[in-house]
Order: C-alpha cells, then sequence, then structure tokens
C-alpha cells in the first residue's frame, strides 16, 4: 500500500521534472531564437491578432462584470462603516495590481493556450512539424517564436484595457446606483493609484504571456496518440497554465512588495 | 550516395532497427518492403535527420546526417525532400502556399517564379489549377499527389516517399508509380521507397531491400526478390498468412 503509494509519487514528481526540464529547454531556445534573424513580422502580427484582437470581447464582457460585482461586494461592506469613498480606490488597486493581469491571463490561457495546444497538437500527430523540418524550417522558430512575441506583447495590452473596463464598471455601480458623483470616484482613483502599481500589473501580464505561449507550445509539441491525445495536452495545457500564472502571480507580488514596498 | 552502417534504434526498449546497413547509389530507385510498424518510415526518418541514432551512422553524400550542425542540416535538407505517409500537408495554408513553402520561405525568388514553379511542380502531378484549394478540399489521393508536388517543387537530388501509394485507388497508385519513374528517369533523382505494395514495388524499384525484425535481410534487383527461395520473404512478397513471419508472431503470443 505505502510502496504503491511513494512509486506513484515518484512517478509524479519524475513527470513534473521532465515537464520543467523540456519547458526549460524550449523557453531557451525560443528566447535565443526571438533574437536571431530572419524575423517572422508576419507571423507574429498573425498571431497578435488570434491571440489579442480576437480576444477583446471576451475581455470586455469578463472585465465589465468583475467590476460590477467587485464594487458591489465592496459596497456590502463599506457601506457598513460608512466608507463608500473609497470602494474606488480599493478597486482601482485591486483591478490595476491583481485582478486585471490574473483574469485577463486566466482567459487567454483558456482561449488562446489552449487553441495553441489544439493546432500544434494537431500538427504534431499529422507529421506536419516533421514535415516543418524536412523543409529546413525550425519547427520553434516558425511555430513557437511568432506565439511568444505575440503573447508577450498583446497581454499587456489586453489586461491595460481590462482594468479600464474593470474601472469602468465599478464606476457605473458607484455613481449610477451608490451615489458616489463621477467627479469624485475619479478623483479618488486616480489620486489611490501609482505608476508602480500600473507597471508592475503589467509586467506580471507580460509574464504571463510568455508561459501560456510556452506552456501551450510545449503541450502541443508533446502529444502522442492521435485525437485522444490532443484532448489530453489541451487540458493538461489549460490546466499548468492555470497553475504557472497562479504561482507566477504569487511570486512576483511578494517579490514587488519588498522590493518596492 | 546514402550509405547506412550498423543503424540501431530503440524505443521504450524495443529495438525498432537492430545493426541495419544499406547503400543506395546516386540515381537509383531503392524500395524498402516490409510489414507495418517493422521500423521501415524510422528508417527514412533517420535519413533525414528527424531521428538520431543509438548506435551506426547514416552518410549522405559522404556527411554524417547526425553529426551535422543545424545549418549543414539546412542545407543537406535543401537537396532532400520527403512525401510523408499522410501527406502531411499544413492545414493554414492553401496547395500553392504548401507547395510553395520552401522557396517562400528560403529564397529570395520572385512571387511570379514562385507561382510558375508551384504551377510547374502540380501539373506533373496532373492537379494543375488547383492551387486555391485548401487541403481539407482534397481526397486523398489528391494530398498525396499535392505532397509530391511540394517535394519536387525544390528540385531536390532525393525523395524519401512513406508509402506513396497506400490508401488510394488502384488508378491514383498507377499514375504516381508513373511518376516516380520518371522523376527517376528524367531528373535521376535518387528515391528511396517505402511501401508493402508488391505491385508498385516491381514497377518502380531498380533494387528491393526487404527489412525484418529491423535489418535488412535481402537485397536485390526486383527480379532476383521475385525468385528469392528466402521463406520470409517469400510469404511477404505472396502476401501468404501462413510463414515463418506470422509464426514468429503466434509463438509470441
Amino acid at each position: 500500500m505505502f510502496t504503491l503509494f511513494f512509486i506513484d509519487l515518484g512517478r509524479k514528481v519524475l513527470s513534473f521534472m521532465y515537464f520543467f526540464g523540456g519547458l526549460s529547454n524550449l523557453a531557451i531556445q525560443t528566447v535565443y531564437l526571438t533574437f536571431k534573424p530572419p524575423y517572422k513580422t508576419g507571423r507574429i502580427i498573425e498571431q497578435a491578432k488570434k491571440a489579442g484582437y480576437d480576444s477583446f470581447p471576451i475581455v470586455s464582457l469578463v472585465a465589465l462584470f468583475i467590476g460590477f460585482i467587485f464594487a458591489l461586494q465592496t459596497a456590502y461592506f463599506m457601506q457598513r462603516i460608512g466608507s463608500e469613498l473609497y470602494i474606488a480606490s480599493l478597486v482601482a488597486l485591486s483591478i490595476v495590481r491583481e485582478l486585471g493581469p490574473v483574469i485577463t491571463a486566466l482567459i487567454v490561457a483558456g482561449r488562446v493556450g489552449a487553441s495553441n495546444t489544439a493546432e500544434l497538437g494537431s500538427m504534431q500527430v499529422t507529421e506536419q512539424i516533421d514535415a516543418l523540418e524536412t523543409l529546413a524550417e525550425n519547427p520553434v522558430k516558425y511555430l513557437v517564436v511568432p506565439r511568444f512575441v505575440a503573447l508577450g506583447i498583446t497581454l499587456p495590452i489586453l489586461t491595460l484595457y481590462a482594468n479600464i473596463i474593470g474601472i469602468l464598471g465599478s464606476y457605473l455601480i458607484c455613481t449610477i446606483k451608490l451615489g458616489i458623483t463621477s467627479s469624485m470616484y475619479m478623483n479618488v482613483t486616480f489620486t489611490s493609484l501609482l505608476y508602480k502599481d500600473l507597471f508592475t500589473g503589467l509586467f506580471k501580464s507580460w509574464i504571463f504571456g510568455m508561459l501560456i505561449a510556452l506552456i501551450s507550445c510545449y503541450e502541443g509539441f508533446n502529444v502522442e496518440g492521435g485525437a485522444v491525445g490532443v484532448g489530453k495536452a489541451t487540458t493538461r495545457s489549460v490546466v499548468f497554465s492555470f497553475i504557472m500564472i497562479i504561482a507566477a502571480d504569487c511570486f512576483f507580488t511578494a517579490l514587488f512588495y519588498f522590493i518596492f514596498p | 550516395m546514402i550509405e547506412i552502417h550498423k543503424l540501431h534504434k530503440k524505443f521504450n526498449n524495443v529495438a525498432v532497427l537492430n545493426d541495419l546497413s544499406l547503400d543506395i547509389n546516386k540515381g537509383q530507385t531503392c524500395v524498402i518492403i516490409g510489414r507495418s510498424g517493422c521500423g521501415k518510415s524510422v528508417l527514412l526518418k533517420h535519413i533525414i535527420g528527424l531521428l538520431k541514432p543509438d548506435k551506426g551512422k547514416v552518410l549522405v553524400n559522404h556527411k554524417e546526417v547526425a553529426a551535422l550542425n543545424e545549418m549543414e542540416l539546412s542545407a543537406l535538407r535543401s537537396k532532400i525532400s520527403m512525401v510523408f505517409q499522410g501527406g502531411a500537408l499544413f492545414d493554414s495554408m492553401n496547395v500553392s502556399e504548401n507547395v510553395g513553402f520552401s522557396l517562400i520561405e528560403h529564397t529570395h525568388t520572385s512571387q511570379k517564379e514562385i507561382l510558375e514553379r508551384v504551377e510547374e511542380s502540380l501539373s506533373l502531378v496532373g492537379l494543375g489549377g488547383i492551387g486555391n484549394l485548401m487541403p481539407s478540399e482534397l481526397s486523398g489521393g489528391m494530398k498525396k499527389r499535392v505532397a509530391l508536388a511540394r517535394a519536387i517543387c525544390i528540385r531536390p537530388e532525393i525523395i524519401l516517399y512513406d508509402e506513396p501509394t497506400t490508401g488510394i485507388d488502384p488508378i491514383a497508385a498507377d499514375s504516381i508509380n508513373e511518376l516516380i519513374r520518371s522523376l527517376h528517369d528524367k531528373l535521376k533523382v535518387t528515391s528511396i521507397v517505402v511501401t508493402h505494395d508488391m505491385k508498385s514495388a516491381y514497377h518502380i524499384a531498380d533494387k528491393i531491400a526487404m527489412m525484418y525484425k529491423g535489418k535488412i535481410i535481402l537485397e536485390g534487383s526486383p527480379r532476383e526478390i521475385r525468385e528469392s527461395k528466402d521463406p520470409v520473404v517469400h510469404q511477404f512478397i505472396n502476401g501468404l498468412a501462413k510463414g515463418p513471419i506470422t509464426e514468429a508472431v503466434d509463438n509470441f503470443k
């Protein structure tokens, strides 16, 4: 019983180390090839459209609802202590520093990361990636680098946009339902926000974007076993992306807390 | 000239290639026959450098493939083409972009010239005028022929074919056989064809090599293979259910 438990645990540890080693290897190759000419600008723009531009509708919807919900939940307590005005600062700080980057990254991991893994996984099982190599094209350069660069650029932009929409959602609730004046809301919001709040949030989203690209492509490249394998890899890609986003968020939040107290 | 010396390759501790040696001369069409799953495709992937051997070496034009750096391998691959079993056409690109992929990505050829080369390659495989179609709009046979057009578009010295006639109708299969033959005759292309279609093998081969248990057990002209007394070769080329190949599998069970 115990032996089986330890064998299973050992397998899981080995499997995680294998995953982490493979991911690190892909990350090193990708960073190296990102700076090595020729630059595939056309493919980066194509991926940026798929990852960024096409994500605007869902990011808008989710960010607006988050703004609504967060304002209402905060109001529940703030009204009891008579401090409704501080809803604006609390919402602004929470969204810009934490909720905006994390929620946007989770949306993109589900929408774009899953699509990347499924696409690359299908290419793997139909030998299209082997075909790329035989045509003297490096699959990492051709498939991973454009996604890596595109997500690194578009995720901070999407996050900035989500921050604005989230604050707008909260603004609508506070001005329409809670009786806070528009000028007062804006004034409190901008007084409470510092540049470092915006910078730390966008820095984290840049890291999240690169993580999503690397994990989704790594899982796509390692698909085995046809359609079932593609399905499993897609699930793994989304789950690992979620875990890595939260872990990276925890790490960088702690780091920034001590570097920029 | 392709020289394969004592090649060994294992996957999950199962020996797929086991001390395999084979030489293919320039301009020769060599057909490798053997049962499905015996490692024929693995052998092709070693020749083009997609897989590295555990032991032994593959030399193409006197250069060891596994020892080449990235640039040398790219240069070698610009002279070798591979036609994959399922075609391996890129889903996101139309037929023209698939066929002209190498020219678009690796040369400074003008767009007009690329289009001409693409159309010429498609016409050679009997599919002129379908450049705007997507791979999903093609039949299995058409996909194989487009894959062949992609392979010949770069005017390679060597073409590797992975089961080019499997899964397509006999007429399309025969036209692919004719095409392989004419590429050999007109362009003096060296070809390695992996197949278990004996009709195709007899039609196109200068030399046939029989692969069994990870090694080449017999090689010779189509006539020598047809007249071979080796019981394994005899069972395979005549498609017999009973014989040493199936007995080995039954004993294992």
